[in-house]
């Protein structure tokens, strides 16, 4: 069977299954309920279903292991470390792999699945005997991270036994000195302590290891006794040599709880819960199901959206026949097709507004991927990493939409890498160890704004000056009266700032520039704010649509041509003798600055014997610089739908594409960052 | 045999008669006002609003170096469309639809009326008269205008 015609559909599906695996994951590591599960193992087993019907058997294979561990966490015979998720991370990285490789070749290429089915497969043994080292690094990083246990089934058979019973189930963490030199043997005092509570029914690593002392300075017993952990801790007191003691008890709900790894009794509960439940909400605004790849051509649109644009249509055929109606002998005729234009235009302006809206799909069919990025990013650089985002509902145009996802990420890993402090540098600033990056994006008249900003060290201003300085960009004199937004401009120069150059002044402006010439083709705009130790805040304005602009038509010659709005500055009148030439360029000095004059007609090849005594100029910005561009006549400004060449005539130097003007005839718009 | 039969609309470059297969072509129009492109090769003549599309033009007969010609009442553009391209061409004249069987079709000559045998899918044979068959996909390859492009 030609399974074919379902590709795209397989394709657009398994994509939003990943990305629900994705964020269901993340929030499963911290909040680990049953339906967050339930979740995951939906979205695998129909994974597995869709890829065995389409054959794509490495797909279905790893789904499927991947279905039996989740399995076995729905029925609680296994319950959620960071290894499990992590591993099952990686397995979606997998799978996406694998769906990447069919939406370009139409099959599976080869990868190695089976370490990662190994890996899932021994999760029973391998996951508890490194649980502790594993969480013992974990700790060490993060004061108050939320980790989770794991019993086997025995085990946590017996801890829900006891809780039942009304007993105490303490999760018990000692810490021994490191001058300690018999380790196994204090550990044995400490077990000895802690049987004359109750029973000891599991501990960390495994007793046969602390025997052996084959564990660092740390081990966890959990203990189930009726006594109060203040009773513990006082009979611990009597153990010399222990360097510190947390006593956690175990919650019945889930098997799993939270800990500290500071000498506390009262662990910051509050703030964490507050901050987990703050994630939660994020992921739990981003968990929509669809997103999309550059390469998808296909577009969900609300139904009611659709059923909007159908009832605009109806009208526009009643109009039609309104106006056919409209009999030339009535005497008020003119009075009935004056309105019925009136109308006309009413419904070509909703039909308008109703397909752009078509059009638009919320951003968080790209922030949904973020969290993903945070957590990776967080581990990777041994980083607290939260993020917030704010706004995920708020709709922009598909194009748009396609294209923000690389700057941001950008944007993110700048926050994250330098604006972000380790923990220990924070807490010694009096900050929260956990560092925040914050999206949030907004609607602002005709713009979206998109703010990336973190709570980190911010941008070091003197050092950016002392840089520019040195590049030659500002001199000495001109370095003293920068004001703050021209001091941050330089972050965007391109090559402003390497890494290794930065590093020691702020870090930051690792290919902003980039990010600044892809946000301007899309016809928005970048600003960053900062302060130290406060933070930075990136802030993206983008135009709700691509489609439509803002511009000015011109003439060159008998040619018209029209000049996006948006890189506009001025217009002005010069006369012959303003125009000067230098180095065989010619400039004009307006207001004291000097100005490249480009002639239109020159460049763009066009007849035009305008030799007049005064010259129309358009000032446009080009980066940072201002151009003039020499026409013949301004016409207006004018509203313009935005229509591309097509392929046979795409990279047409100095040409964004065309419009239609209400005449019919074709007008074409200058791209003005190419004229040079 | 009715599967080897091919359609192709039939058209004129000054005197000589061309084919093409009427599954690469979308519409006939006739002349209409071009805009010119910049910067783009002689043979692009412009774009054209076709019903709210916009879409290039080539002159054809500019594009295999014949010599030019005026535009009558018989000039058309054939809009063609392959792929995701679709490229308006001038031709002195839309004439009519012919089916060929795949027997009438010679391979062509290496050079035809200054036309290289890379762009044309053959020759076909009616009544007597030869018909030189373009190869659309090729003639629009947009490697092949960028090059040109850059020449």
């Amino acid at each position: 069977m030609n399974n074919n015609q379902y590709l795209d559909v397989f394709l657009e599906e398994a994509k939003e299954h990943i990305a629900s695996l994705n964020t269901y994951l993340l929030e499963l590591e911290n909040n680990p309920a049953q339906e967050v599960i339930d979740e995951i193992f939906r979205s695998a087993h129909t994974l597995k279903g869709m890829s065995g019907t389409m054959g794509f058997t490495q797909l279905s294979e790893l789904t499927h292991e991947m279905e039996d561990l989740l399995q076995e966490l729905r029925n609680h015979q296994l319950t959620v470390t960071p290894q499990i998720i992590d591993t099952l991370l990686r397995c979606v990285d997998i799978l996406e792999e694998l769906v990447n490789d069919i939406e370009l070749n139409g099959e599976e290429s080869q990868r190695d699945i089976q370490a990662l089915i190994n890996s899932l497969k021994a999760r029973n043994n391998e996951f508890l005997s490194n649980n502790t080292n594993n969480k013992n690094a974990a700790e060490e990083i993060s004061a108050g991270n939320i980790a989770v246990h794991s019993f086997n089934e025995y085990e946590g058979r017996l801890v829900t036994h006891a809780l039942d019973k009304g007993l105490n189930v303490w999760q018990i963490v000692v810490r021994l000195a490191d001058e300690c030199l018999l380790k196994s043997a204090r550990a044995f005092l400490v077990f000895k302590t802690l049987e004359a509570f109750g029973e000891i029914i599991k501990t960390e690593p495994i007793a046969q290891d602390i025997e052996d002392e084959k564990f660092d300075n740390e081990f966890t017993m959990y203990l189930v006794t009726s006594q109060g952990k203040e009773e513990i801790y006082k009979a611990l007191d009597t153990v010399s040599e222990l360097e510190s003691v947390v006593i956690e008890p175990i919650v019945q709900e889930s098997i799993s709880v939270k800990e500290t790894s500071s000498f506390n009794y009262k662990p910051d509960d509050k703030d964490t819960a507050q901050t987990s439940e703050s994630q939660n909400d994020a992921l739990n605004r981003t968990t929509s199901v669809n997103t999309f790849k550059k390469t998808g051509k296909t577009l969900r649109v609300d139904i009611e959206r659709l059923d909007t644009l159908m009832n605009l249509v109806s009208e526009l055929i009643i109009i039609k026949t309104r106006l056919d109606d409209i009999n030339k002998g009535e005497k008020d005729y003119q009075a009935k097709q004056r309105e019925a234009i009136e109308y006309l235009e009413r419904i070509t302006s909703s039909l308008h507004d109703a397909v752009m809206k078509a059009r638009m799909v919320p951003i968080e069919n790209v922030f949904n991927r973020f969290p993903r990025v945070v957590h990776d990013l967080s581990r990777e650089l041994s980083k607290e990493i939260d993020l917030v985002v704010e706004g995920a509902d708020t709709e922009l145009d598909r194009t748009i939409i396609d294209e923000i996802g690389d700057p941001l990420i950008h944007l993110i890993r700048n926050a994250a890498d330098h604006g972000i402090e380790n923990p220990k540098e924070r807490i010694e600033k009096g900050k929260p160890a956990h560092g925040t990056i914050k999206l949030k994006a907004y609607h602002d008249g005709n713009n979206v704004v998109i703010e990336v900003s973190d709570d980190g060290k911010g941008i070091d201003l003197d050092g950016v000056v002392k840089k520019a300085v040195e590049r030659g960009l500002i001199d000495k004199e001109q370095a003293k009266n920068l004001k703050e937004h021209e001091i941050t401009s330089f972050l965007f120069e391109p090559g402003f700032s390497t890494k290794a150059e930065v590093t020691d002044i702020s870090g930051r402006g690792v290919g902003l520039d980039v990010v600044k010439t892809k946000i301007e083709s899309l016809g928005g705009s970048i600003d960053v704010t900062s302060k130290k130790d406060a933070g930075t805040i990136f802030s993206i304005r983008l135009p709700l649509t691509l489609a439509i602009i803002q511009a000015l038509m011109v003439m060159v010659g008998s040619e018209k041509y029209a000049i996006p709005l948006s890189s506009i500055k001025e217009t002005v009148i010069v006369s012959k003798e303003e125009i000067k030439k230098v180095q065989k360029t010619e400039v004009t000095i307006l207001r004291g600055n000097v100005i490249p004059v480009i002639r239109l007609n020159r460049v763009l090849d066009v007849k035009s014997d305008s030799d007049y005594n005064e010259m129309t100029l358009v000032v446009v910005k080009k980066g940072e610089k201002d151009i003039g561009l020499a026409v013949d006549e301004l016409l207006g400004q004018q509203e313009i739908v935005i229509k591309t060449l097509g392929n046979f005539l795409k990279d047409i130097k100095f040409i964004a594409g065309a419009t239609i003007l209400g005449d019919g005839e074709v007008a074409l718009i200058l791209d003005v960052n190419k004229l040079v | 045999m009715a599967e080897d039969i091919r359609q192709f609309v039939e058209f004129k470059l000054s005197d000589e008669e061309y084919g093409i297969d009427i599954l690469q072509v979308k519409t006939i129009e006739r002349m209409m006002p071009i805009t010119r492109v910049p910067k783009t090769p002689d043979f692009v003549e412009g774009v054209i609003n076709l019903r709210g599309e916009i879409v290039p033009v080539i002159d054809l007969k500019k594009r295999f170096d014949l010599p030019p010609g005026e535009v009558t009442d018989s000039t058309r553009i054939i809009i063609a469309s392959i792929d995701d391209i679709t490229v308006g061409m001038i031709v002195d004249a839309a004439t009519e639809v012919i089916q060929l069987s795949q027997d009438d079709i010679e391979p062509a000559p290496p050079i035809i009326g200054g036309i290289d045998a890379n762009y044309l899918d053959g020759v076909g044979k009616i009544d007597g008269r030869l018909l030189i068959l373009l190869n659309v996909a090729k003639l629009l390859k947009p490697q092949e205008i960028n090059q040109l492009a850059q020449m």
